[in-house]
């Protein structure tokens, strides 16, 4: 479990960090070209990250793998985002459906 | 607004931003509802959108926190994330570190301005060609982008510590949140290929790694969408 200080760390160390990437391309490299490869795998990593975000919180607690009622909750948020709903709504349809499947089941 | 009266660009730049600014701003709520539900603290939450700012590694930091992971894993995954601030840094730079006379801004206006370089400032300031315009709708989403993602953290952070988070289904506002803010990223076959792999292999990591590992070791999804 992680403590109230290491909280503080995690919060600190990831502040400083954002920033130092947000502060290196904005102030320091400025609009120089940087090589047409580092920025393709650049720009894919969100794509990666988010993806296995969404697998790792659906299907998994802990080092678990299961399947359960967020499963449901985020099929729902699936569809919400293909009809491009508003983010909050997605987020609030996907708990609310997680909520009533656990609440029946 | 007399001055803005005669110019209707400039009228019509500053309402785009101020609603989208306003509107992404809510999706803050769902951030400090999700932090404090995974464990942080109403402070700790608060301090993420003051001084993280950049939404998807708040997010990705909570989830890894909230399944019982280290905070190394949590930072690796969230840092990562933050990595492509430092592509829309440059994107940026060219647009909004000068005046309208083309001269730069003075270095602390300029590291100030580099707390605000996110998707969201990104994506409206480099809509505009015109550079007066691209400055504008730099400022205008960023200010109001930052006050209401800040309010809104602490208003669900509040509700969060109050609420019995399972019971409201709490656990799926991570899950929901990212892929709400996948499609963009989808849009090219490159972007797919790199998010199915991601996927494929964060699950096939799970059982065997500690927990959080296997979203770092998912960014070699990236090798998988890059080549041609």
């Amino acid at each position: 479990m992680i403590t109230d200080t290491q909280l503080w760390v995690l919060v600190s160390a990831l502040s400083a960090f954002a920033y130092l990437c947000k502060a290196l391309g904005f102030v320091v490299i400025g609009s120089r070209a940087m090589p047409a490869l580092v920025e393709r795998c650049l720009a894919l990593i969100p794509a990666s990250l988010l993806a296995a975000l969404v697998a790792k919180d659906t299907f998994s607690t802990g080092q678990a793998l299961i399947v359960d009622a967020r499963a449901a909750g985020v099929a729902v948020a699936m569809v919400a985002v293909w009809r491009r709903m508003p983010f909050i709504v997605v987020v609030a349809a996907a708990m609310a459906t997680t909520a009533l499947v656990r609440a029946l089941g | 607004m007399s001055e803005l009266a005669g110019d209707p660009q400039r009228k019509r730049v500053i309402s785009a931003s101020f609603t989208l600014g306003t509107a992404v701003g809510v999706t803050a709520l769902s951030f400090g509802l999700a932090a404090v539900s995974a464990g942080a603290s109403v402070s700790q939450a608060c301090a993420l959108s003051l001084f993280t700012f950049t939404g998807a590694s708040q997010f990705s930091a909570m989830s890894v926190v909230g399944a019982g992971g280290s905070i190394a894993t949590a930072f690796g995954g969230a840092a990562l994330l933050a990595v492509r601030n430092f592509v829309y840094g440059i994107a940026l730079a060219s647009r909004v570190s000068t005046d309208a006379q083309g001269r730069r801004h003075s270095l602390p206006r300029r590291l100030l301005a580099a707390q605000f370089v996110i998707d969201e400032t990104t994506a409206m300031t480099t809509a505009e060609n015109e550079p007066r315009l691209a400055r504008t709708a730099f400022w205008v989403t960023a200010l109001s982008l930052f006050v209401t993602w800040n309010l809104g953290t602490l208003v669900g952070a509040l509700a969060g510590s109050l609420l019995d988070s399972r019971a409201l289904g709490l656990d799926a506002a991570f899950p929901a949140a990212f892929v709400a803010m996948l499609p963009a990223h989808l849009r090219t076959s490159r972007g797919r290929r790199a998010a199915l792999t991601g996927a494929v292999v964060c699950l096939a990591l799970t059982p065997f790694v500690p927990v959080g590992a296997a979203i770092l070791v998912a960014v070699i999804g990236v090798l998988f969408g890059v080549k041609p």
